[in-house]
């Protein structure tokens, strides 16, 4: 599962860029995560703050 | 609730609000849409523009303008440095704004031309009839809105979906956005005279560190390295430890975090009842990570192709064609050319980066512009940069 650290997301939509099911959205100040997330891990690796996490 | 317009832009940087003022001065009904809900907030942007550049295309009124600076110098990783004068040294350098008031000041632009603006409102989806987009679907304060119109401009930055919705793919590679964290410092050491750009494997792996002075020993200190070369987190900790290395005694006032599409001009920006622009259109150079003037731009020749568009009639594809032609033969070129540098750039080794910084010492190229220091690196450093000879006659 892809989880997303709320208190670490600065909101700044890098990973909703480069998110190949365009699964994730920036709603204003939190991220939130579709159903359609194949959990490749791709989005946490250009997170610059490391709010995102896939988790067994 | 539903109204009707002629032109729906979504989001409110400055890409999005040049192009509803444009299409507003041109007579549309215009609606501006920005999700969040103070427009320029939080900032995503190292604040650096070119002044001359700038002033083309806005006047820019005294409170957009933290800082004007002399112009840019280059660090090598060992440390020698070369100087660029502020009208050479490229469209990231002149000004350094306080990108809050800029971006408010754009809107307000658009506001006063004729456009309705809406905060805190997010365009979740398009509308389509027979398929075809004639609007967007939105989400304002918590409740559903419909905007029928014939045209929707995308303007809605990194994290663009307007594209991805009407069939454009503008998903990025990991190889092609650049990662970015940055501290507002204050610090006795800030140069408040020069943009200081950083270059090092080390330091900002496929980019560079930055430092924006804002006046009064203020800089945007930032950086950005390449996706591919990112893993969680990575960027932040590495300004950590730029921090800890050249301002040890900073004090950080503000936190940003980004990211600047680094793909060179996409194969497409437009589709039947839609145009993207700015960094929803990836037109961000790819070298500089610089789109704030890309943007407007752009923006503004698609404010004014959906102006013809709306009174023609014809708002397909093929109808918005001039859009596609006027930036690609204002913006893309130089963006293409950027994109062939940046790949370039990224592979060069530490000693590369030495070499050439180093060769540049004891030549005099204060007054030179991008091209001109070019052709003298390559007749400096013919085999190291022989891949760009095409780039450099
Ligand atoms: C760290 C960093 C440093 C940078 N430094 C520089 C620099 O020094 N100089 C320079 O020229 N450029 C710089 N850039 C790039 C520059 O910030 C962008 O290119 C520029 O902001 C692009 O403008 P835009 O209007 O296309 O998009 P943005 O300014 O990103 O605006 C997009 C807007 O759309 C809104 N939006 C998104 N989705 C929706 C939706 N569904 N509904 C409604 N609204 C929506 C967003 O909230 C946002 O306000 C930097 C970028 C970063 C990340
Ligand atoms: S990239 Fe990280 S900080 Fe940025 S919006 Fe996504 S989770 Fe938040
Ligand atoms: S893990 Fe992959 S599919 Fe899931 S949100 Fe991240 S990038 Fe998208």
């Amino acid at each position: 599962m892809l989880t997303v650290n709320r208190y670490k997301c600065c909101y700044c939509g890098a990973c909703v860029g480069v998110c190949p099911t365009c699964s994730l959205e920036l709603v204003e100040t939190f991220i939130e995560v579709s159903a359609d997330c194949k959990e490749c891990g791709i989005c946490t690796k250009i997170c610059p703050v490391g709010a995102l996490e896939v988790k067994a | 609730m539903s109204m009707k317009c002629d032109v729906v832009v979504v989001g409110a940087g400055p890409g999005g609000s040049m192009a509803a003022k444009a299409a507003a001065q041109a007579g549309l009904r215009v609606t501006l849409l920005e999700k969040r809900q103070e427009i320029g907030d939080p900032v995503r942007c190292a604040e650096g523009v070119g002044k001359r550049a700038l002033s083309q295309i806005v006047k820019p009124e005294p409170e957009w303008i933290a800082a004007e600076v002399k112009g840019a110098r280059i660090y090598a990783p060992d440390g020698t440095s070369i100087v660029m004068s502020e009208d050479k040294g490229g469209a990231e350098v002149g000004y350094v704004l306080e990108r809050k008031v800029f971006d408010r000041g754009l809107a307000m632009e658009a506001a006063r031309a004729g456009a309705k603006v809406m905060v805190k409102t997010r365009a979740i989806g398009l509308l389509k009839k027979d398929g075809a987009p004639c609007g967007v679907s939105a989400m304002r304060i918590g409740e559903p809105l419909e905007i029928e119109a014939p045209i929707v401009i995308g303007a809605d930055g990194v994290e663009s979906k307007v594209g991805r919705w009407a069939g454009i793919d503008t998903t990025l590679k990991l190889k092609d956005i650049e990662t970015c964290a940055q501290f507002l410092v204050t610090d006795t050491r800030v140069d408040d005279q020069y943009c200081e750009f950083f270059l090092g494997n080390g330091i900002a792996p496929g980019g560079y560190v930055w430092s924006f002075p804002k006046g009064e020993k203020l800089a945007n200190v930032g950086l950005g390295i390449l996706g591919s070369r990112s893993k969680p987190g990575e960027a932040t900790r590495l300004l950590k430890e730029f921090m800890k290395s050249h301002f040890p005694n900073g004090k950080v006032l503000e936190m940003v975090v980004g990211a600047d599409p680094c793909s060179g001009p996409i194969e497409s920006t437009t589709a039947d009842g839609v145009m993207l622009v700015g960094d929803a259109a990836r037109q961000t150079d790819p070298l500089t990570g610089g789109g704030i003037l890309t943007a407007m731009q752009s923006g503004i020749i698609a404010g004014e192709v959906a102006a013809k568009a709306v009174s023609s009639g014809d708002v397909s594809k093929e109808g918005l064609k001039e859009y596609e032609d006027r930036w690609r033969a204002d913006i893309g070129k130089s963006l293409a050319r950027s994109y062939e540098f940046k790949e370039f750039f990224v592979k060069l080794t530490d000693e590369d980066l030495n070499q050439l910084i180093g060769s540049l010492n004891k030549e005099d190229i204060a007054k030179m512009d991008l091209r001109g220091m070019l052709r003298v690196l390559f007749r400096l450093n013919p085999r190291l940069l022989w891949e760009l000879r095409h780039l450099v006659v």
